[in-house]
């Protein structure tokens, strides 16, 4: 697999996400600066967390505008499969490339901790080695996580069978209790329609070594190399 | 700005008349407003440590395996590998009072500017608070904005906030302390420091632009506060964390090349700190051209130049041959690249604005004869021997006191709102262990860091707290595995000038120096925050400890949370000392007595034992015992972990509630798998050790039959903060 980080000026997780990559492919991923516009010959794209231009417009915006995103656009016309998370799910929404918004969270504090996301379908290369229905448990470290569509784009995900993740306990129940940052129907992370980009608040970038306390998030990277590298061996 | 310069304006900018008299001869005429302006903060105590110095250089600041002490920006040790640790804490104490968010949040982009300027990629924050009442409406709105100023910052340039302390206590009502530290880590053979060389070379100025806030800071933060102090709002700064990142980064950047001679932020004092001390420290004079200043204002003049402190910028000495490729660096992460100057020879910093020469002063002197002041100082008086103190309420009830009040309160509402896993690193996060674990990328090994201070123990007795709070630190580190190696001290007192505050100041240094000395625990780096005063009400003594240990492999690191089946060993002896104790305060409504005594022998005979158990495998979970006892230490080692505990009787000699909320030093809680072979090894080492009772699943039951469960610990532990924030 092929794997390239994009860097925004203010991301700040993709030193976690190159060690990840790394960790699950056996080489260190390319990294790319906002302003190149090649991305040919990736099978993945990332977009990491952080704070892209401080998060000073709304979280994502100015990233939204930048050079590298017709590239990434014409890498997801093209099929290829895109990965946001955090600050990159933002991005990503804001550049139309998944639907809806993420908010403030409801308590209007930045919000640092674990949380447990329900696998909703097992069957993309995001999650093949994890089972529907499934748990599995992330940290997450967000002021701006807050999933919000009207009502019409949340049925038409959950329709579609679009949503990836909800925020659940670790038993699996999908709880207000478990929804911290007050997202739209505990949705943690969603699908373009053909399911080859993905958005997802949580970081399961941060959980792939079990001297930082669990490998809950490798799967996740191990599905992608087994997928994307299957992808290109047929 | 057509002020006429004379000694009044001169007290007006903090300068005694004997100070202004020596500005006269140093000049030999009259300053001009810039030069005085100079003066003024290079003199100050926040630049000058005119009150503390003769103090400082008392304490012990050498080990093998400390690069740089006291000096640079920041202190750097060995921690094997070809790897160099660089910390410091730094007070940004009267800004956070004047505006929370923000006085906070540039406290942390300045400690991080300290380490990153020499190298080391930033990879841990701590943070040492003080606040007022809880009751008081004002502490909530400091405390609220204090931690978001704090997660702001951090969360935002991506370094990870993973430890803390707070305390609460009246005397901080008016004067809160926020003490930040930042870890670093650089290859040793790769370490930039501030002594500027190479007559011509250009000075760079890099970063944000400049403009009028934070002009005069340093003065401010030299002075007590009155009723005034709101009106101050104008000198605090206001951070740019983004900013700060692509500086970092830059730097970082820059740094990977053979382009810098020398590199110092521009902290306290702006641009007259950083070029007067990197051609001070490096024999040569410097010329500035403030033309070429980028500046956010238009109409700026010399004196709000100079003086400025607006935050995010670094001074650079660059070879010239170096010089575009160094601007490109900068410009590809759109930051400010200005060549503002040069070096010279004449030992003068000389600072030309629309072609006319607004200051011109010799270096030498302004460094060599600032003030140095021996303060008159008074020992502190020995506080009475507490005597017996009964019991009012029993071990249960005391407990859930305890647990419940602000300075046990569980933290977490802290902690969830900062990022404490950014850079994957993290391998205990805060609550997790007595001291954080952070491991360094690509290697096994990984550092222990702490923050501690008991001020409630320096106030009684200022020697014995100095030292508690250098022990506290190295058992934190202790507790987690970790061999301890140095200390950044971050001294926090209030008016010097008057001789009790000087006797607090001087009592601490004794007990520091002393703690230092005895576990080898040396001070790399530090900082001295003063008249921390309101209205002739000073501060509790609090002289926070920094503390940094190494782990050679992350994975041996313990954490404090019990898992059941397991025999809680005791280490350490307990004489029951409730003098100073948070029971007696709580409890029995009393700030009396002598605080603990801490026997240092004691201290590191027991600590090498614990860590030597840890790192042979006989150690599941470790807490050291602090505020609130042994009691409270297992319950903390219960909520942590989930496990319940049965514990056993104490000895008959030491009465129930002194044996269990006693704050005796120097001890230990050891979880283990065989009680039998830790109590053999302690006998044979001779260590005090005793069996408590078991790990279980279940309750906490208490050795007078007493049960809580783990579930009413942890909300009666969680309340306060919730209930006062939420």
């Amino acid at each position: 697999m092929k794997a390239a980080i994009v860097v925004f000026p203010g991301i700040n997780r993709e030193r976690d996400m190159a060690i990840a990559l790394e960790a699950s492919v056996g080489r260190k991923p390319r990294m790319v600066w906002h302003k190149e516009t090649d991305l040919d010959g990736l099978d993945l794209v990332v977009i990491p967390g952080g704070f892209s231009y401080g998060d000073y417009l709304r979280c994502g915006a100015m990233a939204s505008q930048s050079p590298v995103m017709g590239a990434i656009r014409a890498h997801a016309a093209r099929g290829g499969h895109i990965l946001g998370v955090c600050n990159g799910f933002q991005i990503l929404t804001e550049a139309g490339l998944l639907p809806g918004a993420l908010l403030r969270n409801a308590n209007l504090r930045f919000l640092s901790m674990d949380c447990h996301l329900r696998v909703e379908r097992a069957d993309t290369v995001f999650t093949a080695q994890y089972q529907a229905g499934g748990v599995f448990r992330s940290p997450m470290a967000h002021g701006d996580g807050n999933f919000f569509a009207d009502a019409p784009t949340l049925d038409r995900l959950e329709g579609e069978n679009r949503v990836a993740f909800r925020y659940a306990t670790a038993g699996g129940a999908v709880t207000q209790e478990a929804n911290r940052n007050g997202s739209a129907r505990n949705i943690a992370g969603i699908y373009s329609e053909n399911l080859r980009v993905l958005g997802l608040m949580p970081h399961p970038e941060d959980l792939v070594d079990p001297l930082m306390g669990g490998t809950d998030g490798k799967p996740l990277f191990d599905g992608l190399v087994a997928g994307l590298t299957d992808t290109r061996a047929a | 700005m057509a002020k006429e310069v004379n000694q009044a304006l001169a007290r007006e900018f903090g300068l005694s008349a004997d100070e202004y008299a020596n500005v006269l001869t140093i000049m030999g005429r009259t300053p001009s407003l810039t030069e005085l302006g100079i003066f003024s903060v290079m003199w100050s105590e926040h630049c000058s440590y005119k009150s503390s110095r003769v103090w400082l250089k008392t304490l012990p600041t050498t080990a093998p395996w400390v690069i740089h002490g006291p000096g640079e920006n920041a202190g750097v040790v060995d921690i094997g590998e070809g790897l160099a640790a660089i910390f410091k804490m730094e007070s940004h104490n009267h800004p956070s009072f004047i505006e929370p968010y923000q006085g906070a949040a540039t406290g942390v982009g300045g400690i991080l500017r300290d380490v990153f300027t020499m190298g080391a990629r930033p990879i841990a924050n701590l943070n040492a608070l003080r606040f007022g009442d809880p009751k008081l409406a004002v502490t909530k709105r400091i405390v609220d904005g204090v931690v978001r100023g704090i997660g702001g910052y951090g969360n935002c340039v991506g370094v990870p906030t993973v430890g803390g302390e707070i305390n609460f206590h009246p005397s901080y009502n008016g004067n809160p302390l926020v003490n930040a530290m930042t870890v670093g880590i650089a290859d040793q053979d790769k370490i930039f420091l501030s002594a500027a060389a190479g007559v011509g070379n250009p000075v760079v100025y890099v970063g944000s632009k400049t403009g009028r806030d934070g002009i005069h800071g340093a003065t401010m933060a030299s002075a007590e506060f009155g009723k005034d102090s709101e009106e101050k709002r104008p000198t605090v700064q206001v951070g740019d964390p983004f900013t700060e990142k692509l500086l970092i980064e830059a730097c970082l950047e820059l740094m990977a090349t053979d382009a810098i001679v020398a590199i110092q932020d521009m902290g306290a004092a702006g641009l007259t700190s950083s070029s007067v001390e990197m051609a001070g420290k490096g024999g040569v004079g410097i010329e500035l051209d403030l033309d070429a200043v980028p500046q956010r204002e238009a109409g700026m003049t010399a004196y709000e130049m100079m003086l400025s402190e607006s935050q995010e910028r670094m001074l650079i000495i660059v070879r010239p041959d170096r010089q575009d490729m160094a601007r490109a660096i900068f410009e590809k992460w759109d930051l400010d690249f200005a060549v503002i100057g040069h070096l010279t020879e004449t030992g003068r910093i000389v600072v030309r604005h629309k072609g006319v020469v607004e200051a011109d002063i010799p270096l030498d002197p302004l460094a060599e004869q600032a003030p140095l002041y021996h303060r008159p100082w008074v020992e502190t008086p020995k506080r009475a021997a507490l005597g017996a103190v009964a019991d009012p309420v029993g071990l249960g009830a005391a407990l859930e006191t305890l647990i419940a009040c602000p300075d046990l309160a569980s933290r977490s509402w802290v902690w969830d709102q900062y990022d404490s896993t950014v850079g994957g690193q993290t391998v205990k996060r805060p609550g997790a262990s007595d001291a954080a674990i952070v491991k360094i990328e690509g290697r096994r090994r990984a550092l222990a860091l702490t923050t501690d201070c008991t001020p409630r123990y320096v106030l009684a007795d200022p020697e014995a707290g100095g030292a508690q709070a250098v022990a506290e630190a190295w058992r934190n580190i202790t507790a987690t595995g970790a061999r301890p190696l140095a200390i950044t001290d971050n001294m926090n007192f209030a008016n010097p000038e008057k001789p009790e505050i000087m006797g607090q100041f001087a009592g601490a240094v004794r007990g520091i120096s002393a703690a230092c000395v005895a576990l080898d625990f040396p001070v790399v780096s530090g900082n001295v925050s003063l008249y921390n005063e309101t209205e002739g009400r000073p501060i509790l003594p609090t002289p926070a400890i920094g503390g940094l240990g190494v782990l050679e492999d992350a994975a041996q690191a313990v954490g404090l949370g019990l898992t059941p089946g397991l025999d809680l060993v005791l280490v350490g002896a307990t004489e029951g000392w409730l003098g100073q104790s948070l029971w007696l305060r709580e409890i029995a409504g009393r700030e009396e007595g002598p605080p603990p005594p801490v026997d240092l022998a004691a201290e590191r005979f027991n600590g090498d034992f614990v860590r030597g158990q840890i790192l042979s495998g006989h150690v599941r979970a470790c807490h050291d015992v602090s505020d609130g006892g042994l009691l409270v230490a297992v319950a903390e080692m219960v909520m942590a972990g989930g496990a319940g505990a049965r514990l056993l009787p104490g000895p008959a000699e030491v009465t129930a509630h002194a044996f269990w909320f006693g704050e005796d030093q120097a001890r230990y809680v050891l979880a283990v798998p065989d009680a039998a072979a830790v109590l053999q090894a302690a006998a044979f080492a001779g260590v005090p050790a005793m069996r408590l009772g078991e790990s279980v699943v279940g309750d906490l039951t208490l050795p007078d039959g007493a049960a809580m469960s783990v579930a009413a610990l942890r909300t009666a532990n969680e309340r306060f903060f919730r209930a006062w924030m939420d």
